[in-house]
């Protein structure tokens, strides 16, 4: 049975599934890492990945579709930082009003501009020569037989590690995230770096929800991302705001959702509402054990004000 | 004199602020104060909590902007409106809560804000060599690699000094930097200002505790009220006199205690352990008795264990081995709820987090954990008459200075705060009161007042157990004094016979 189910084919839509959530997450962590808990993460895929379909639909370009997707990322990440740093609104409820937004807008906007579910053709499958032949076990066809959107997520991944370790920005992003007033106090533009960090994940977000529409599923119907948006801030707590563990979780998380489709296709007989479930649950049991860790911003949620 | 200061920055000849006024909504923190301060020279900056020291410097290091006034810099007009300003004119601050990071490291901590010299990519190890050049120059030994929540509060404190001189810091602020070190640390942090002074830095010392600015300052300027007293030279100046310039009136320096009569015993602890929030052992093995008619003080550093003790006592904390004992009663694990009605009362150490409800009226925290009780309750039902009643009394008793028993409690000074907290837990006549902190950020005239009440309440034959981290309160009111090192009471001495050196010793943990 366990052959059946643990296929190369498995492995590889596991790592396929797990795209949006690591652009999101990415994003996420940059921000939670200034301090700024966005919540709305879910609404910038939505309105990322019905802008980057549409332009998709209407021009047949992706790069269009990419930049489309960037500038909604980007403007409802500033927006979203305009909210909790310049005004310093509550972070939880202005970060569900963003959804609440994007949910509905990209709904409108769907309706009157496409009116049915349509399919583009999106990013077609990239084989990296040499590498996508590898046949031991399977690594060809899990790692090197995907579409670009793919491969840039992963390649994000170490690029943010670096980021955040070892460059000054990351430094600023890290005390800002722990300590504000100290970064003050040491010269550091506290709204400088999270209007930067936030509007830098609204651009992942932008990208998860592309990712999603003209890359993994090619289509948009209403509320295509069903709640990733949702999942991937759970992941970033999951992955301790560190990018390798955040990875660690998507891929987590994406590996049990492919085992549970597999397991339909394959007519194990188990109610199909608990193999959707399985991913969920499987989430809620990892964020209880996930203790934790020193690098948890202890400023998260908290606005910065000069002074006391 | 030379221009530059052996890290190679420029010196800061001479600092002048000039009229300076700052308004908060209700306040005048700052009313035309004059301030100056030259290389070479210590200046002391001496004034009550709530004097406008640190707005002052604040203003100084651009973290708040001043209404009126101006600020020279040897001779010249400056504007500092931000602490990139002030760090670009040669200006450093020390402040009182440290501006660490804790989760960094000491390298990364003083790199923070700084440009690379690799443009974008991080170049740690060229700071850590600097840090270690400046570290051998002024003495101050700091592993660069090492994370900040690693290190004790006083070598803290040396990075916080060491990351002011790395940015040039020609001129620095300290503001009330001996609050949490021992009496070593104190000597040592005086050796290395003084050093910095003769290599010319200018620095300015912020202090509200007299024998401190006296030996450390060539210069002292009294604040009281957002205004300057006077600017006066350390030579000749005395506690006595700098205390009437901080009050406004004559000030009660040295309590007339009678002759301590301790009773039974009131409050007994055998072996008792517990866990830190850290979740290591905060308290290891400690045995206390306290007697009625007396007031025993347990000294030490900030966090080796005074809190969990506090709180093991009142309930707040579970033991995880040992026993406590009120009057003969075993309590371990008892609810704070019922030790209250056995007769113990808790001066908790966070005020504002513990001792009230800040956004609640005076009456409503004066009567806050016996709001259920006679004669403030009747069944389910609040007897408003009798908590009015009882509230005006106490703030006439206790002197506290509110506009009305219906004032949010936020909106009252320390001082008065802690006065009403003491007239609660007080007016319950306790068989046992455990003050911790009691005059932590409180007035002088409200301390004075507090420590008259202790003393008072000790004479009564009340059980006291005072925990403080300001040593001279706990010689001017224990009868006996223990010292806490890492969760263990390392020592105990009788008050008469006490020697500062001795406690200074045990404080830092070294036994002999």
């Amino acid at each position: 049975m366990f052959d059946e189910l643990l296929t190369a084919g498995v492995f590889a839509s596991a790592i396929r599934l797990a795209t949006p959530y690591i652009y999101a997450a990415i994003g996420e962590t940059f921000g939670q890492r200034s301090g700024v808990l966005n919540l709305g993460v879910d609404g910038i895929m939505l309105m990322g990945a019905f802008a980057s379909f549409y332009a998709v639909y209407e021009t047949n370009s992706l790069l269009l579709g990419i930049l489309v997707a960037l500038l909604v990322g980007a403007l409802l990440g500033l927006f979203m930082a305009f909210i909790s740093v310049t005004l310093q609104a509550e972070q939880g409820i202005s970060g569900i009003g963003l959804y609440l937004f994007g949910l509905g807008m990209s709904e409108l906007l769907f309706v009157k501009l496409l009116g049915t579910p349509r399919s583009v053709d999106g990013f077609p499958r990239v084989d990296i020569p040499l590498l996508s032949d590898l046949q031991f076990l399977g690594i060809g066809e899990i790692f090197f037989r995907h579409n670009l959107m793919v491969y840039l997520a992963f390649a994000l991944v170490p690029i943010s590690a670096y980021v955040l370790n070892y460059t000054t920005l990351g430094l600023n992003i890290r005390a800002v995230g722990q300590n504000p007033q100290a970064a003050d106090a040491m010269g550091v533009s506290v709204a400088r770096v999270r209007y930067f960090t936030v509007t830098l994940g609204g651009m992942f977000s932008g990208l998860a929800g592309a990712s999603l529409s003209i890359a993994l599923l090619k289509v948009f119907q209403q509320n295509l991302t069903a709640g990733k948006g949702f999942i991937a801030v759970a992941l970033v707590y999951f992955g301790g705001w560190r990018p390798t563990w955040v990875l660690a979780g998507a891929m987590l998380f994406s590996f049990v959702n492919a085992l549970q489709l597999q397991v339909k296709t394959v007519g194990i007989d188990i109610p199909s509402e608990f193999a959707v479930m399985a991913p969920y649950v499987l989430t809620i049991i990892a964020l209880i054990f996930a203790t934790k860790r020193r690098e948890q911003p202890t400023a998260l949620t908290k606005p910065f004000e000069r002074g006391e | 004199m030379t221009d530059l200061l052996p890290t190679g920055h420029r010196r800061i000849h001479e600092l002048k602020m000039q009229g300076i006024v700052k308004r908060f909504p209700g306040v005048l923190a700052a009313d035309h104060v004059d301030f100056e301060v030259k290389a070479g020279e210590i200046h002391a900056l001496l004034g009550e909590n709530g004097a406008g020291k640190s707005t002052l410097m604040k203003m100084l290091y651009g973290l708040y902007q001043q209404d009126e006034g101006q600020i020279f810099i040897n001779r010249e007009h400056v504007q500092i409106r931000s602490p990139q300003d002030a760090i670009k004119q040669g200006i450093g601050m020390i402040h009182q809560h440290f501006m660490l990071i804790p989760s960094l490291t000491v390298a990364e901590n003083v790199a923070l804000g700084l440009k690379s010299s690799r443009g974008l990519r991080l170049d740690l190890d060229v700071v850590a060599k600097r840090i270690l050049e400046l570290s051998e120059r002024y003495h101050l030994q700091v592993e660069p690699d090492i994370p900040v929540w690693q290190l004790a509060v006083g070598e803290q404190q040396r990075v916080e000094i060491l990351r002011a001189l790395y940015r040039g810091a020609a001129l620095l602020i300290l503001d009330e930097p001996t609050a949490v070190l021992t009496p070593q640390e104190v000597d040592q942090l005086f050796h290395i200002l003084n050093q910095m002074a003769n290599d010319g830095h200018a620095l300015i010392f912020i202090s509200h505790k007299l024998h401190e600015v006296l030996a450390i300052s060539q210069r002292i300027t009294v604040l009281r009220d957002g205004r300057r007293v006077d600017t006066i030279p350390t030579e000749g100046a005395t506690k006595r006199i700098l205390a009437e310039m901080m009050v406004g009136r004559p000030v009660v320096l040295e309590y007339e205690r009678v002759e301590c009569k301790p009773g039974k015993e009131r409050l007994v602890l055998k072996k008792v352990s517990a866990l830190s929030n850290r979740g290591d052992l905060g308290l290891k093995n400690v045995d206390l008795t306290v007697h009625g008619g007396e007031i025993v003080g347990v000294a030490g550093v900030s966090g080796n264990g005074q809190r969990e003790l506090a709180q093991v006592i009142t309930g707040l904390r579970p033991t995880t081995e040992g026993e406590i004992f009120l009057e003969g009663q075993d309590i371990t694990g008892k609810s704070p709820v019922l030790l209250n009605s056995l007769g113990l009362s808790h001066i908790p150490q966070e005020r504002m987090i513990e001792g009230v409800i800040k956004e609640f009226t005076v009456a409503e925290n004066y009567i806050l954990q016996d709001h259920g009780r006679k004669p403030y309750a009747t069944n389910i039902f609040l007897n408003f008459r009798q908590v009015v009643t009882r509230t005006k009394d106490a703030i006439r008793a206790y002197d506290i200075r509110t506009p009305s028993h219906e004032t949010p409690v936020k909106s009252l000074s320390g001082g008065n705060i802690q006065k009403l907290v003491l007239a609660r837990e007080l007016s319950r006549s306790p068989k046992v009161l455990i003050a911790a902190q009691p005059t932590r950020g409180v007035d002088i005239g409200a301390t004075e007042y507090i420590h008259k009440r202790l003393l008072e309440e000790r004479d009564k034959g009340t059980a006291i157990l005072l925990i403080s981290e300001d040593l001279d309160e706990i010689r001017a009111l224990s009868d006996r004094i223990v010292v806490m090192y890492e969760g263990r009471i390392v020592g105990e001495v009788k008050n008469e016979n006490v020697d500062v050196n001795q406690l200074g010793m045990m404080m830092a943990g070294v036994t002999s």
